[in-house]
């Protein structure tokens, strides 16, 4: 396919990294995009701030870069305004999870029909290396000098336990699985997360003795499991492993629609309460 | 559909005023003593095909109207210090990424958590520089349920006529005191709308400088694919590390309001035919103010008064000429002298002022000024 179609050339190259997943991604979500026939005027990409919040800067849609952690914040007011649009958000682990924790929980309550792609490099990339919740741990980081001492969130979990009507998990290395995870998500009519692990050689190989970013795929290769397989392992037998597949996919009124619905019935039945 | 006079609150004209001026989306956050606001979008706006939520907390609020106006919506939040407090940052965004909105700032007594139900001025400065950066703002501040009416108004036709986010900053006795309203016909209001772009898709440059410094806004969805960063950018919209360019983008942001101070800057004067001494105040003090520079004529003491409506940009200039006049300036406010200081170091001399203030959650009295201005020679 032609990606070029989809991309702000005169942008390019992009700032990322040698050895980064984020062009990995947002090939796959342009593959979906393209498969999917998406009208680029009728589709928004929302991005807080971090490295995976440049992706929409590349693509020729309707883009907005927010503050930090407030993507899913502000894509909310763009869904409700006009929920005919198609509104996916590209946020990191410290992005959705630190700052923007509070909004993703309560977006995935709402079951409000956004696609979210969190691109998890278990680190703060781009200011430098620092610990994010999703940070292994032990690890070192540029915040933790002597190894993580926080226990890391587990961003599929979470979002699944918060209500997200489609959850899933892949690794860049798995891209044919993140093409059906993230096709899954856009078609999926309510909240939907994709959560993708993705190598950051620069700043969290760096400090863990993982420098190259070749390396980190390898690295996913080996310690992903499918969460049919997972099932039946011990959870020793899951220590250090990434589970990856499908964690949630269910039908549920979505939030734009419940909307709709309690305003066309008040309307049509009179049924206000002063 | 004639007008009709309604006995409601502050609240509640701030609401329908936003209903008239063709606000259809709400988001906020429950904050004493502003959430009749919220209480009575959220009757209102579904029977209008509106849209009201509550958000998790004041920061998404802020985020959600700034996108709902990103996808063509009028939107508007309110709050109170705390709240107000939480949304800055973003209240940035919406000002370098020029996106309208309304932010209603219901005073109450701070710093902190400080008086939630109590009376206060204190926002003053925060509603101008409570964001970081150099960046254009307006604020407009009512002193009665009238006022609040018309100013919301003129806050949203503001903030769609220069893309700029307007706060309407009123008060705990201003938004709770029920009093008399007439709520003009449709027809008799003025309604401003976007300027959207003439030029087809192709041809939109989104922060091109022209000789009126307010770009055409493409909603998201209208077939105009354009980029919108908080970060410094060139007229493209995207970011820019050139200093040519961020020096000119930079300068017409922050001078795109001076060249529309007369649209922009609303004042009352009365008694200034002669007068001696001049009473400058805003919001709900001007109740007492009146009432005391009344009493101070009957008396034969010769007091001007200036009610001002517009906080930012201040209107130094404006109101020099009066000043210039007065032999004493009193100035009655709910902080320690936040206006006074832009007077002090803008307009006059300071050995002029003299300051009333309370912080204590009272309203200031119209015995407290009348005393002042019988006093003070």
């Amino acid at each position: 396919m032609d990606y070029l179609r989809y991309l702000r050339i005169d942008k390019l190259p992009h700032i990322w990294c040698e050895g980064c997943g984020n062009g990995i991604v947002l090939k796959s979500l342009l593959r979906v995009i393209d498969e999917l026939k998406l009208d680029p005027d009728k589709t928004v990409i929302v991005s807080g701030i971090g490295c995976s919040s440049r992706t929409p800067g590349y693509m020729d849609f309707n883009t907005l870069h927010t503050t930090h952690g407030r993507a899913i914040a502000y894509a909310t007011g763009i869904k409700l305004a006009k929920p005919e649009l198609e509104v996916i958000v590209i946020t990191g682990d410290g992005d959705a999870t630190a700052i923007g924790g509070n909004h993703f929980i309560h977006a995935a309550r709402r079951n409000i029909n956004i696609t979210v792609l969190i691109y998890n490099n278990y680190i703060y990339g781009m200011t430098g290396g620092q610990v994010s919740p999703t940070t292994p741990l032990f690890k070192y980081t540029t915040t933790t000098p002597y190894g993580n001492p926080e226990q890391p969130f587990d961003i599929s979990k979470l979002a699944k336990a918060a209500g997200a009507s489609f959850v899933a998990r892949t690794t860049v290395y798995h891209f044919q699985k993140m093409d059906t995870y993230i096709k899954k998500a856009i078609l999926k009519k309510g909240f939907s997360v994709v959560e993708i692990i993705t190598p950051c050689p620069t700043a969290f190989g760096r400090k863990n003795k993982e420098d190259r970013g070749i390396d980190m795929l390898k690295k996913q290769r080996e310690i992903a499991v499918p969460i049919e397989k997972a099932k039946s392992l011990s959870s020793d037998e899951l220590k250090d492993k990434i589970i990856i597949g499908i964690f949630q996919d269910i039908e549920k009124e979505e939030y734009t629609d419940l909307y709709k619905r309690i305003r066309e019935e008040i309307k049509n039945n009179n049924k206000v309460r002063l | 559909m004639p007008s009709k006079t309604m006995m409601i609150h502050g609240n509640t004209a701030c609401a329908e005023a936003a209903i008239m001026a063709g606000c259809r989306f709400f988001a906020g956050y429950p904050i004493t003593p502003s959430s009749e606001i919220a209480e009575y979008l959220a009757y209102k706006l579904p029977l209008l095909d509106g849209i009201f939520i509550q958000m998790e907390d004041e920061i998404a609020s802020i985020c959600a109207v700034i996108g709902a106006s990103i996808a063509g919506l009028k939107a508007m939040t309110a709050t109170s210090g705390p709240g107000f407090s939480l949304m800055q940052e973003n209240i940035g965004f919406a000002c370098i990424a020029e996106i309208p909105c309304v932010i209603v700032d219901v005073q109450r007594g701070g710093p902190s958590t400080g008086l939630p139900t109590l009376p206060s001025q204190q926002d003053v400065m925060q509603s101008r520089w409570g964001t970081h950066g150099e960046h254009p703002i307006i604020v407009l501040t009512p002193s009665s349920a009238s006022e609040t009416f018309h100013l919301t108004i003129k806050a949203f036709n503001l903030s769609e006529k220069f893309r700029v986010p307007v706060i309407l900053l009123t008060d705990e006795i201003t938004a709770h005191l029920t009093e008399k309203v007439t709520i003009p016909d449709k027809d008799q209001i003025k309604i401003i709308n976007r300027k959207k772009p003439a030029v087809p898709p192709e041809k939109y440059i989104p922060y091109q400088i022209d000789d009126t410094y307010i770009p055409a806004m493409a909603n998201f969805g209208d077939g105009y694919r354009y980029h919108i960063t908080g970060l410094v950018r060139d007229e493209q919209g995207f970011p820019t590390n050139d200093p040519e360019i961020i020096e000119k983008q930079l300068i017409r942001l922050n001078q795109k309001l001076e060249k529309y101070r007369n649209e922009i800057i609303e004042y009352d004067t009365q008694f200034t035919e002669d007068f001696e001494k001049l009473v400058i105040c805003y919001g709900s003090p001007y109740r007492a103010a009146k009432n005391a520079v009344t009493r101070a004529r009957d008396k034969g003491i010769k007091v001007g008064l200036i009610k001002l409506k517009t906080l930012w940009p201040f209107p130094g200039e404006e109101i020099k000429p009066y000043t210039a006049k007065a032999k004493k300036i009193i100035i009655p406010e709910m902080n320690l002298g936040q206006v006074a200081y832009l007077i002090k170091s803008e307009v006059c001399d300071d050995d002029k002022i003299i300051k009333i203030n309370k912080i204590n959650g009272e309203p200031i009295t119209p015995e407290e000024i009348y005393k002042t201005l019988i006093w003070s020679d």
